[in-house]
This record gives C-alpha cells, sequence and structure tokens, in this order.
C-alpha cells in the first residue's frame, strides 16, 4: 500500500481539522453563508465535519438586500435540508436604524456597508468565531491571512501583527469583545473548489451555470438589470449567454459570457481562463490598488 | 448529481498529490523571480495579475517587471518594497498541487521561514552563483535541517552570469554540501538554473550539457514525498468527541480526529493515553461511509469497541508502541515574539489537542544558526532567536522526539497575558534528561 491521499482528499482533512479545532476551543462559532459556491463548499464540509451529529453552530447570511434571487431560494432550500438554524443580518436594517448611511446614484453599492451589519451581528449574538469561505488565491491581501484570523474589539483586522501558524497547530484564545475569522478553505484555489464541488455532486445557485439574461455594459463588465441597478444615460440592456463566477451583491457582481452549462464545462471553462475570479467579476476590487486590504481592516468578510 | 463520481481524479484522471514546499532568500537571489517564472511558465499567473504587476512596477518607476509584486500583497510591503510576511502561493502541474510558503531570508525574519517551514516537505534555498554560499544559505540550510524538511533543493542561480561555467557549480555545490553534512540534512539535491532565462526551471538547459540532473519543475513533480508521513507510529490525537443526542444515533460515540501517524485498522487492539486503557477499533468512519483503515493526513472518527472515557486531547495509539507521557520537555524552541522569552517565564503550551502551562526551566544556550556555535552565557531568546530550553509541564504532555514524528514532537507556545503565539518547538528527547 502506498497510502497516496489525493490533494482534493487532503485539502478536505485539513479543512475538517480546522472546524473542528474551532467548537473545541472557541464558544459560539457562526459559519457565513453567502450562497456562493465557497460557501456552499463550507457547508458541505460542515456537514462532514461532525456527522453524524448535526454541526454544533448556526449559519449566518448577512443580507444586503440587493441579492440575486436565485441564491436566496439556494439558501432557503440549503438550510431547510440540513436542518440548520439561519440568522439573517439586514443591511437594510442597519440602514434603517441609521447605523450606517446608504450611497445614492448608479455606482451605489451596498457592498461595504455589510461590514457594519455583520459586526453588529457578531457582538448582538456574541460570536466568537466566524467560519468565512475566503482562499488566499483570491486576491493579495488574503494571500497573507492566517487561517484563524484574530480580530479586535473593534472586529479590525491587523495584517502587520498576526500570530504565527505552524504545523497545525492553531491559536484561538481570545479576551471578551474580541473574535477569530476562521478559513477553512485557506489553501484551496477556484479549480479545487469547482473539482471538488463536481467530485462531491454539492448542489449551487443555477447562476453559475450559463443561461440567458437581461445584462449591460459598464467598466468593460457585464452587469444583470435590476431594481437595484441605476443605468447610467449611455447603458442599454441587452441579452446575452452568461454565467457568474462568483456570487455578491447584484450591483457589484459581474458576469462572464459562457455556455458552460454543467459542472464538467464549468470546470473546463476554469482550468482555461486566463483571469482571476475577483479581476474578472468583482467591481468591489477595482476601487483601489488596496481596495479588498482597506475593507478587511475594517471587519469584512 | 451530475459529473459526481470522480473519485479524488484530476482533470486528466491521474490522482493530484498535494505538496508543500518552503522558499527562502532575498530579492537579490532571484527568488521572486523564480517563483514568478514557475507560475508563468506552468500558466498560474492570470492575465489581470500581470497587467497589474507590470502597471505597478510602472508607477514605482521600475525598469523592469518586479514579479515580486505578485507575492507582496500588503501595501505596505508593496510601498517599502519588502515581503514582511509569508506568502502563500499556489500552482499545479498534471502532476500535482503545490502550496509554496515565500518566507523572506533575511535574518530577521527567521520566525517568518520557521513558519513555512513548518509544513513543508521541500526547502528551496537560492544561491546566486557569484557569491557562492554566504551566510544567509548556511542559515537557510540550518532551518531546514531544524524542522526536518525532508528534501532540501538547492538552486545555484544566475549561472548565465558565470558563463554557465560547470567549475563554479561544482565549488558550491561541494562547499555546500560540506556544509550541510554537519546537519540533520538526508536529501539534498543541488541544480544550476538561471531563473531569468528559465534555464533547467521548467525545461532541461541547453547552455549547461554537463549537467546531467533533472529540471527544477522535474524534481518538483518527482521527489517522493509519500514516503515521509511516519507510517510506522498509529497516533491519533482525539480532537472532539461526536455525540449526535438523535434518537437514531442513541449510543453513538465516536471519537474525530485527523490522524497524526502510522496506519490504523479496524480491529486493531489499541491503548488510549493517557488512561492506558486498552480497547479494540471497531470502526473508522467518514460521512462518506466506513473505511478499513486510516493514515495521515486523514480526518475521521474512530470508533472504539468498550465504553472507555476518552476526550479531547487523549491520543489513541498501539499497546506497544505509543508517545512518552512527560512533564518536562528538552527542545529547540524558536522565539516569535517582540516581547524576549523569561526566564523561569509561564507560557500555555499547545501540541497536538491538548493544551498544558509550562514553565521554563532553564535556556541551556542559544543558537547562533549562522555559525552553529552554542551561547550557553545566554540568558533570554529575542525575536527571531532559537535555543534550547528546558520545560517543566502543569499536566503532563504525550509526546514524541520531533525527528521521528513532526506532529506529536512540535508544539506552540502562548503568552497567557496577550494571548500571541511567542514560541515555535521541536522535542528532543522524551525522557526528560
Amino acid at each position: 500500500m502506498s497510502y497516496e491521499v489525493p490533494h482534493l482528499r487532503a485539502l478536505e482533512s485539513e479543512a475538517i481539522h480546522v472546524m473542528r479545532e474551532v467548537v473545541s476551543e472557541l464558544e459560539r462559532a457562526v459559519l457565513l453563508f453567502s450562497g456562493g459556491k465557497d460557501s456552499a463548499v463550507l457547508l458541505h464540509l460542515a456537514g462532514k465535519a461532525f456527522w453524524p451529529a448535526k454541526f454544533p453552530f448556526p449559519v449566518m447570511h448577512v443580507d444586503t438586500g440587493h441579492n440575486f434571487p436565485e441564491a436566496i431560494d439556494y439558501r432557503d432550500r440549503m438550510i431547510e435540508t440540513l436542518g440548520a438554524k439561519l440568522v439573517v443580518a439586514s443591511v437594510q436594517e442597519s440602514i434603517d436604524t441609521g447605523r450606517v448611511v446608504e450611497e445614492t446614484g448608479p455606482r451605489a453599492s451596498r457592498n461595504r456597508l455589510q461590514s457594519v451589519t455583520l459586526l453588529d451581528a457578531i457582538e448582538e449574538h456574541g460570536f466568537k468565531a466566524a467560519f468565512g469561505g475566503a482562499r488566499r488565491d483570491e486576491e493579495r491581501a488574503r494571500a497573507k491571512e492566517r487561517v484563524f484570523s484574530f480580530r479586535d474589539d473593534f472586529g479590525h483586522w491587523d495584517p502587520k501583527n498576526q500570530r504565527p501558524e505552524l504545523w497545525n497547530l492553531y491559536n484561538g484564545r481570545i479576551k471578551p469583545g474580541e473574535h477569530v475569522r476562521v478559513f477553512p478553505l485557506s489553501n484551496w484555489t477556484e479549480l479545487d473548489v469547482w473539482q471538488y464541488v463536481r467530485e462531491e455532486g454539492i448542489a449551487l445557485p443555477s447562476i453559475y451555470f450559463a443561461h440567458r439574461r437581461e445584462v449591460f455594459e459598464r467598466d468593460g463588465m457585464l452587469y444583470a438589470t435590476s431594481p437595484h441597478v441605476e443605468l447610467l444615460p449611455d447603458e442599454r440592456p441587452f441579452e446575452e449567454s452568461v454565467r457568474f463566477r462568483t456570487v455578491g451583491d447584484m450591483s457589484c457582481t459581474g458576469a462572464v459570457r459562457s455556455t458552460a452549462a454543467t459542472l464538467d464545462e464549468v470546470v473546463s471553462e476554469i482550468a482555461a481562463t486566463r483571469i482571476t475570479e475577483r479581476g474578472e467579476t468583482r467591481a468591489d476590487d477595482r476601487i483601489t490598488e488596496a481596495a479588498m486590504e482597506d475593507r478587511k481592516k475594517e471587519g469584512y468578510f | 448529481m451530475p459529473g459526481a463520481a470522480t473519485n479524488g481524479k484530476a482533470v486528466d484522471g491521474r490522482p493530484s498529490e498535494l505538496v508543500r514546499f518552503a522558499t527562502a532568500g532575498s530579492v537579490d537571489d532571484g527568488k521572486s523571480t523564480l517563483i514568478g517564472r514557475l507560475l508563468y511558465d506552468t500558466k498560474q499567473i492570470f492575465d489581470d495579475q500581470l497587467e497589474h504587476v507590470e502597471q505597478a512596477s510602472m508607477a514605482r518607476g521600475d525598469s523592469y517587471v518586479d514579479l515580486a509584486l505578485l507575492t507582496d500583497g500588503l501595501r505596505a510591503e508593496r510601498e517599502q518594497g519588502i515581503t514582511i510576511d509569508v506568502a502563500y502561493r499556489y500552482f499545479h502541474t498534471r502532476k500535482r498541487k503545490f502550496i509554496i510558503a515565500d518566507t523572506p531570508g533575511h535574518e530577521q525574519y527567521t520566525r517568518n521561514m520557521v513558519t513555512g517551514a513548518s509544513t513543508a516537505e521541500i526547502a528551496l534555498i537560492l544561491v546566486d552563483a557569484r557569491k557562492g554560499v554566504v551566510e544567509q544559505s548556511r542559515r537557510h540550510a540550518v532551518i531546514a535541517s531544524l524542522l526536518r524538511i525532508p528534501h532540501v533543493v538547492v538552486c545555484i542561480n544566475k549561472m548565465d552570469l558565470v558563463d554557465w561555467d560547470e567549475e563554479v557549480y561544482d565549488r558550491i555545490a561541494e562547499e555546500f554540501g560540506g556544509w550541510a553534512s554537519k546537519l540533520d540534512v538526508t536529501d539534498i539535491t543541488f541544480i544550476p538554473i538561471s531563473a531569468l532565462h528559465g534555464d533547467n526551471v521548467v525545461d532541461r538547459s541547453e547552455h549547461m550539457p554537463w549537467y546531467e540532473g533533472s529540471s527544477l519543475l522535474y524534481y518538483l513533480e518527482h521527489v517522493h514525498v509519500a514516503a515521509d508521513r511516519n507510517l510506522i507510529d498509529a497516533r491519533f490525537p482525539v480532537q472532539w468527541v461526536v455525540r449526535p443526542m438523535a434518537d437514531d444515533h442513541h449510543d453513538y460515540r465516536g471519537y474525530a480526529g485527523q490522524v497524526a501517524s502510522g496506519v490504523i485498522k479496524v480491529g486493531d487492539e489499541v491503548t488510549v493515553q493517557p488512561s492506558g486503557v486498552t480497547t479494540t477499533v471497531s470502526a473508522i468512519e467518514t460521512f462518506d461511509g466506513p473505511l478499513e483503515e486510516a493514515y495521515p493526513p486523514l480526518s475521521v472518527t474512530v470508533r472504539l469497541e468498550d465504553d472507555v472515557d476518552v476526550s479531547r486531547g487523549d491520543i489513541i495509539c498501539r499497546a506497544h508502541n505509543h508517545p512518552t507521557p512527560t512533564r518536562e520537555l528538552e527542545a529547540m524552541v524558536c522565539w516569535l515574539s517582540e516581547r524576549p522569552l523569561q526566564a523561569a517565564g509561564r507560557y500555555r503550551i499547545k501540541h497536538t489537542t491538548r493544551t498544558s502551562l509550562a514553565k521554563v526551566d532553564e535556556l541551556r544556550y542559544r543558537m547562533d544558526v549562522n555559525a552553529l556555535h552554542r551561547d550557553e552565557a545566554a540568558d533570554s531568546l529575542a525575536l527571531n532567536e532559537i535555543g534550547r530550553l528546558r520545560l517543566r509541564l502543569s499536566a503532563p504532555l504525550l509526546v514524541d522526539e520531533y525527528r521521528r514524528n513532526r506532529a506529536t514532537g512540535s508544539f506552540i507556545l502562548i503568552d497567557e497575558s496577550t494571548n500571541d503565539t511567542v514560541g515555535a518547538g521541536m522535542i528532543l528527547d522524551t525522557d526528560g534528561h
């Protein structure tokens, strides 16, 4: 016997180990779920890590109110199937109660406002650990982030003062008011996620697969037309066969032209792509050179 | 479900092994150029990333495209042109998926190199052919040896600047090999390369017909890492006790964890440490179904024949091959914090899934990693320093020697007042003397 372990099994075992460490060392964990493929994988792994028991934490969705309807349908289906407890933290509520002020105009987005809603919800529920689906291959600042990413009592991340992580020994010790963001998929790439989704037969929202949709072009990206986005004078909607590589707020998540309608076709497309998923489809990272780093320091996902 | 049965195979149907390697060096050694070339030549750099690096280089007034900007992700790093932290990069070939822990090479970043080295199976050390073996290359070899990285590959870079001269290569390989023979490095390979021009990086170089070895990528794809795991000593640290509290699993008790070493089979007679109770493995379970055996790094749930008392931090092992319970540890410790090691200080110690308190009994010596000299007069360890400590523990830990078992021979020290991780330890011997 060579006892070889295929790379997806090794990544899966690492993620499961991380999840079990969190519930062993920290009280009150929560799994952040956006309806995207990474959080779908996270949910699937949570099911495996504690099987045959149910995973011992609730699922939280930070709802911008600008979701793809397909993502909300998918969220509700998954929660029902798993019998999990869902906590919804609403950005609309943060706006209504005056915690944040909504941006206006055609380029308005609720993306940045989410951080306040998220931190308020973490504090309100007393969560000490929040699982997120972020990966180090996604973005430059994330490449430097720890698996157990410490947040001070303002919810802030200090990239220059991170705890060293050695072997598989994670340090989950925190003081009252602080919390830890935990990223079990840190070492996965986009292709790993898609191969795993295919291998495990994980259900995803339909918008990940090619479909015909009304879109418009802005800054070289295609956006879905929706009541949440105001068109600029020269922007004309048209129909196109598209799919989404990421699932975020409708106002800042772009589509790609694609005819990949099955998992096999999507995996082939991802294996051949020459552009990163955030570079191709996320307006929120295009604002400045360090857009993600800045948002992360404030408490973003 | 669409396409569900590929059994962990890669796109082309072959198994794809996960391999972790650590690189150390400074920009001057051409380390970033080398990583950039590995990523670029295996088509892992995306167009928007390259465009971004080109723009950023231009904005900074560089005369060349600085591939270091690919890995230097933080604003402060880009502004200062330095790497301040471990950056993880990923690439794959048809055979393997690689995780690169890219660490800065200067002395003040020993902490980062130790961090990157802790999980690495291969250490990639760069030597500038014009400068030969320098202090920094020696330090990297010492750390690779201390952290027990099983394979060391020394890339003698910038061969283009020494006219592809075989004698230069031979001299450096001999000098480095001589130094390394004083260390605990079992497998060392030398490759003459030019990262800038790509010679011997992905393809064999035409400029150095005298070199009969393989290219770096071929080496990375073929070096035998599966056998580096300890498959002899069965060690299963219990992480979490699974008790479903549901009607259909009323009496279920399972012990969840990740196999640290060895092979655990259904039917094995095992003991649970520290209680020493003996029982039998009745099942090894996963969400995907039962297994006949489990080995590293699989995360599984082990069930036992008898209803024995088992909790987090216990280790399931074989009756005649078990870790040593001890209240005293001798260990090499790398100090990771700006607050120096306190003589007679107390720290929290985390080892496998068990935590205890440790008191510093004695700092036996501080090691000068450049000269391998022992400073026995030292009374403290500052950030990035390495020394041999004797620790006394408030409760026993179940340990193995690090050189035999990286998983059960390693620990971290946590400062109780700041909760920071301040020390990384490698256990030397297990009888407490």
